[in-house]
């Protein structure tokens, strides 16, 4: 099972995220967290820190931005696996994705998410997990 | 040859008379035929001459003095309504009659004029003082009248000065009146333009600030339609699934219960978002509308936090870059106020924009570990007034700025960047607009607070 952590401020995130990954999360996929801050994600990372594999935020938050989050992660976790982390904004400009690439981003998608070109990614992931 | 030499003083007398009767009664102008009969006074006199050779004519010089007198009497009578003229008529009576009377006890009594001398000696002295007199007293008069006259003339010559110089005042005035009006009509035209420019530039300010949110919009509204299209998708697989479920031999009556309850949730959100989407338009919209100046009842709250998240936006879309804590405290007893909610979002979008800018500003020179930080809380006063209070933890204003914020067209910010009208027009909209005030408290490199007072 692949422990994913959604981090947005608009709490229908999650609901949106349960039904499209609904057959995923029945059958054990995937397991899905989730934090509306990334304060919040930090906190929950410090209780969970070695379960959860990928990490999908959001850049824009109010307080902690993504990019933020992004850097604490990077120097909290440098150990090996370090936790796969997935950028995601409105503004798809250059200059966010290239900051979020430096700051150590996986990967960086644009809203709104494509759900079906997410699913592949994570597919991709899956082997390099086992 | 026996000529009556005695009827050349008479003569004499009367060319004198006559001449002297002229200029006291200014005869050429007054009586003008009998002035030039006057002109012949010697003829009776060089007749009466000329006959007298020859015989007896010893008292025709006193006739002819008597005729003389007649004639000046005829005169004067003639000129009575002159004053000096009855003046003379009086002067000259009694010595008429004096010599009437001695011409005719000279004539047929001469006895009676040797027994009487001295009463013909001393009636002819008071005749004689009497003419003296009066005439003195006539020409008296006469100048008299003529410096009546005199002032008259001057009196009429002021008084046509005057009125020329009155006309002339009153031609000076219309000009002057004229150039006023005209004035007038210019300094009217050019406030009627004033007044236009005003509202252009008003307008102008208005959509400005509009440009400056499009970008916040959108993201604002991109939200809720991103919701509302991934909602949409997602419900269409769960009625997929649904349908599959019920073709299956073994259907799951929970699961399709759950998935009918999804759906039920879905349609919801995609409600929710669409109006949440539809909400910012008519904000939109309504911020760009002329302003009606209609004051309707206003959720000051939702207001506040409407335009908090517009501008928030609205700077994140030129600075991607940056990110801000906000903290919002709502104070529910404000409610609803009766307000122009366009003007009041206008100032509100207007100190929030400010704000997000002041913490940028001081971000881009702190860098790392400064946090920004906006804050808006509302509250209702103790007296019942409403307060907003908007802060910030930007660069904060320094004295001298601080008095001319409010001033229009007064901007610290780079060409191009502000109108300068932004805290001007807020101003204006929270006091006159509103009855409240608007007062600002800062320090520099430490924040700024604007508090809004509206009355309750």
């Amino acid at each position: 099972m692949m422990k994913i952590l959604v981090v947005d401020d608009e709490a229908d995130v999650r609901t949106l995220f349960e039904q499209r990954f609904r057959r995923e999360i029945r059958s054990g996929q995937f397991a899905f967290s989730f934090a509306y801050s990334g304060e919040e994600a930090l906190d929950y990372l410090h209780a969970h820190a070695s379960e959860v594999v990928l990490i999908l935020s959001d850049i824009n938050m109010p307080g902690m931005s993504g990019l933020e989050l992004l850097r604490h992660i990077r120097e909290e976790y440098p150990a090996p696996p370090p936790p796969q982390v997935m950028m995601i904004t409105a503004y798809g400009d250059q200059e966010s994705h290239d900051q979020a690439l430096r700051l150590g981003a996986n990967d960086f998608l644009t809203k709104p998410v494509d759900f079906a070109a997410l699913k592949a990614k994570l597919a991709a992931m899956e082997p390099h997990e086992n | 040859m026996d000529v009556n030499t005695s009827l050349v003083i008479p003569i004499g007398l009367s060319l004198v008379a006559v001449r002297w009767l002229r200029q006291l009664l200014d005869l050429p102008t007054r009586l003008p035929r009998l002035n030039r009969l006057l002109d012949w006074i010697w003829a009776p006199g060089v007749a009466l001459l000329a006959l007298s050779v020859g015989w007896d004519s010893h008292l025709l010089d006193e006739v002819y003095q008597l005729f003389i007198f007649g004639v000046v009497l005829y005169v004067l009578l003639r000129c009575q309504d002159h004053r000096p003229a009855r003046t003379l008529v009086l002067a000259l009576a009694p010595f008429v009659a004096y010599s009437l009377v001695e011409l005719l006890v000279a004539a047929f009594g001469k006895s009676l004029l040797k027994s009487y001398d001295d009463v013909f000696e001393t009636s002819q002295g008071f005749t004689i003082i009497w003419l003296v007199t009066f005439v003195l007293i006539a020409r008296n008069q006469k100048k008299h009248l003529e410096r009546e006259r005199l002032e008259r003339e001057k009196e009429a010559e002021d008084k046509r000065r005057i009125e020329a110089e009155n006309s002339q005042l009153e031609r000076m005035v219309a000009e002057r009146t004229a150039t006023l009006t005209q004035q007038t009509q210019e300094l009217q035209h050019a406030l009627d333009e004033l007044k236009i420019t005003q509202d252009q530039l008003i307008q102008s300010e208005k959509m400005a600030s509009l440009g400056e949110l499009t970008a916040g919009i959108a993201h604002e509204i991109q939200n809720p339609l991103n919701f509302v299209t991934n909602f949409s998708d997602v419900s269409a697989e769960l009625v997929q699934e649904l349908l599959e479920e019920q073709q299956r031999p073994d259907r799951d009556p929970d699961l399709e219960a759950e998935l009918l309850q999804d759906l039920k949730q879905n349609l919801e959100k995609i409600h929710h978002h669409g109006q949440r989407a539809a909400s910012i338009v008519r904000g939109m919209l309504e911020h760009s509308r002329q302003s009606t100046g209609e004051r309707q009842p206003t959720d000051l709250n939702q207001l506040a936090d409407e335009y908090l998240r517009l501008a928030y936006h609205g700077l994140r879309a030129k600075n991607k870059a940056f990110n801000a804590t906000i903290t919002t405290f709502f104070d529910p007893a404000v409610g609803s106020i009766e307000a122009v909610s366009q003007d009041l979002g206008r100032v509100l979008l207007n100190l929030f924009t400010n704000a997000f800018y002041a913490v940028q500003k001081r971000q881009e020179a702190a860098g790392a570990g400064f946090v920004p930080t906006v804050s808006v809380a509302t509250r209702r006063n103790a007296q019942g007034d409403i307060e907003i209070r908007v802060q910030d933890n930007g660069t904060g204003i320094p004295e001298d700025v601080r008095q001319k914020i409010f001033q229009p067209f007064f901007t610290t910010k780079p060409t191009g960047e502000g109108t300068g009208l932004g805290l001007s027009l807020s101003y204006d909209i929270v006091t006159k607009g509103h009855g409240g005030t608007i007062e600002v408290e800062s320090a520099a490199g430490q924040g700024t607070e604007f508090i809004i007072t509206l009355p309750a």
